[in-house]
């Protein structure tokens, strides 16, 4: 049941998350806030999702039959509504309102004002709950919708984490996926003490093992590996599925890459101008 | 007057357990969750009896509350259940961020509120839930006076389209009310009529500020008792028209005097009808485990110390 990507599905794949590279630069370029470097290394993943893996409709955004989205690193807002954008949930244009008053485009995800948004998050640790709770709903009521839910690496520091692991685990939820964005910086950390210890969250294959959970690991940035891993889990019956999508910070700018530096700092114009020529060279 | 006298005691818990396994006969959406503590707060009979309504969530009170909020989203009307203590100090940004804020129909069920938690002392009693939820935008939060309005306030949470939260207490209480009472979201019930003074009373405190009401009848006092089921909304009108008729107002609740009832309605009077008034709840203060009795006496929330605050507040008058 191979479904390997064909060449020209994944130039398409690759131009949208240039696109989607650009777009978030320059939307948090023009709002002088926001983050960068988290929504950068989530970037694959999330256009994989949106444009390939998951049953949706921008047209009809609350279907009791779509496929779920819980972005629990709810700071990387920006990333999903880049890619939300170009998938036809609203017009790119509205992208220039986010983070201004009344805006649909809030810092951080809210599900009551912007159709398509499954759950209000940005208190890490909470969304990989609700997901849960998406799924576990999907079962009771008899659904065959599957829930996705990104979370963090740094996030995984929060405890509540492992209790929603736990759960999932308990309650045999395989129509949930979970994605760590396995970036290996967040917003301080362990700054320049450089042991393998000091990464945000330390042998997470381990862990997410012992709690009972279908783990794959991949290249976060690759497509052909990302959707290898959205079959594998499919297919997968019994135990909820963690992707751990080894990812670069940053990914796609040179003097942004696995840089902390840049978790929230807005770029210059001149920085906008050379990240961008970089992303347009990378296509 | 909807009340009756009835020497039956009832545990609002017992109700809770009840009502709940009705509900979750006859409505498909309503599932309970529970934060292990089911043979306490009585969500057991769910489990023992509906089987596939009741979920386990274990001892993890913040992601139960999350899943409740995920569970929300697919059209299922979870109920959850901890001990207030947890609920409204350890999950509430849960509540806040993915409950209150999306406003969805979650049910929340603070059991073992107030100060007579049975035994447990400062960990487990919740004299800070009604301050903390009722500064959540979209929360509703109630407090029912005993097991007839329990179940009459469950059955309207379960009409109801949001969240709710619903202050309960462990042990057995006199009944106040008839079985043909009818609860009214935000509308205060006057259950004893008096000219000299009206208590605005919470929750347990209702039944106490009775008694309280009739040891100063016999003095020749007569009180009000006007009951507050609804902290929020909150029935200004109602509050207003006591303080116009009676001239004087002592608020009555099982929790801090902090953020509570008290502070609710001295809100209200302050910007609309200002008269002598005073307070009856837990001081600034850090309870202990004891027995009811000594409870009552020592934090200074007894139907005695009703009394005197009454006595006290008719001189400002």
């Amino acid at each position: 049941m191979s479904t390997l990507l064909d060449q020209e599905k994944v130039v398409v794949l690759k131009q949208k998350a240039a696109e989607t590279r650009k777009l978030i630069l320059e939307t948090v370029h023009h709002a002088g806030a926001g983050h960068i470097g988290g929504p950068m290394s989530a970037v694959e993943t999330l256009v994989s999702l949106f444009f390939e893996e998951m049953n949706i409709n921008p047209e009809d955004p609350r279907s009791e039959n779509r496929d779920r989205f819980v972005l629990s690193k709810g700071h990387s807002a920006i990333a999903l509504y880049t890619v939300m954008a170009q998938r036809g949930y609203f017009p790119l244009e509205e992208l220039n309102t986010f983070d201004a008053i009344g805006s649909r485009l809030q810092g951080h995800p809210d599900m009551k004002i912007l159709p398509g948004v499954d759950m209000s998050t940005g208190s890490l640790g909470q969304g990989i709950s609700a997901a849960v709770g998406i799924a576990l709903g999907g079962k009771l009521c008899n659904k065959d919708f599957r829930t996705y839910c990104m979370i963090g690496d740094g996030e995984s520091q929060e405890g509540q984490v492992w209790e929603a692991a736990d759960i999932a685990a308990r309650y045999n939820l395989d129509n949930l996926v979970v994605i760590m964005d396995y970036n290996k910086l967040q917003q301080y950390g362990w700054a320049g003490v450089e042991t393998e210890r000091d990464i945000p969250v330390y042998a997470p294959e381990k862990r997410w093992e012992a709690f009972g959970w279908n783990v794959i690991s991949i290249n976060g940035h690759d497509f052909q590996e990302i959707t290898k891993a959205f079959d594998q889990a499919k297919a997968f019956k019994g135990k909820p599925t963690i992707i751990i999508a080894n990812t670069i910070k940053g990914k796609g700018v040179s003097f942004m890459e696995n840089s902390y530096s840049w978790h929230a700092r807005i770029p210059t114009d001149e920085e906008l101008k050379a990240a961008i020529k970089e992303i347009g060279m990378g296509v | 007057m909807v009340t009756v006298k009835s020497a039956e005691k009832v545990a609002m818990r017992d109700v809770f357990g009840d009502t709940l396994l009705h509900l979750s006969q006859i409505d498909s959406r309503v599932y309970a969750l529970d934060g292990d503590l089911a043979t306490s707060t009585k969500v057991n009979v769910v489990a023992e009896k509906n089987a596939p309504k009741f979920l386990q969530m274990g001892i993890a009170e913040q992601n139960m509350m999350s899943v409740a909020a995920g569970l929300a989203t697919t059209g299922l009307q979870p109920w959850a259940t901890t001990f207030a203590a947890f609920l409204s100090k350890r999950a509430i940004d849960q509540i806040q961020v993915q409950i209150a804020q999306p406003n969805l129909d979650v049910k929340m069920i603070g059991a073992y509120s107030g100060l007579l938690t049975g035994l447990t002392g400062k960990t487990h009693q919740a004299l800070e839930d009604i301050a903390i939820f009722r500064s959540l935008a979209n929360m509703v939060v109630l407090a029912p006076a005993d097991g007839v309005e329990t179940k009459k306030m469950m059955e309207f949470a379960n009409e109801y389209h949001g969240p709710v939260y619903i202050r309960l207490a462990r042990d057995p209480l006199p009944t106040v009310f008839s079985e043909d009472y009818k609860f009214e979201l935000g509308k205060a019930v006057k259950v004893r009529d008096g000219k000299d003074v009206t208590i605005i009373s919470t929750g347990t405190q209702t039944g106490r500020s009775l008694e309280a009401a009739e040891k100063l009848a016999e003095e020749g006092i007569d009180v009000a008792v006007l009951h507050m089921p609804s902290i929020k909304p909150l029935d200004k009108e109602a509050i207003i028209q006591a303080a116009e008729e009676t001239g004087a107002i002592v608020t009555s609740e099982e929790h801090s005097i902090y953020g509570g009832l008290g502070s609710a309605v001295a809100e209200v009077l302050v910007e609309e009808k200002p008269v002598p008034m005073l307070r009856i709840g837990v001081k600034d203060r850090n309870a202990e485990s004891a027995s009811n009795e000594a409870l009552l006496q020592k934090y200074e929330i007894s139907s005695h110390h009703i009394v005197a605050r009454v006595r006290e507040v008719l001189k400002k008058k």
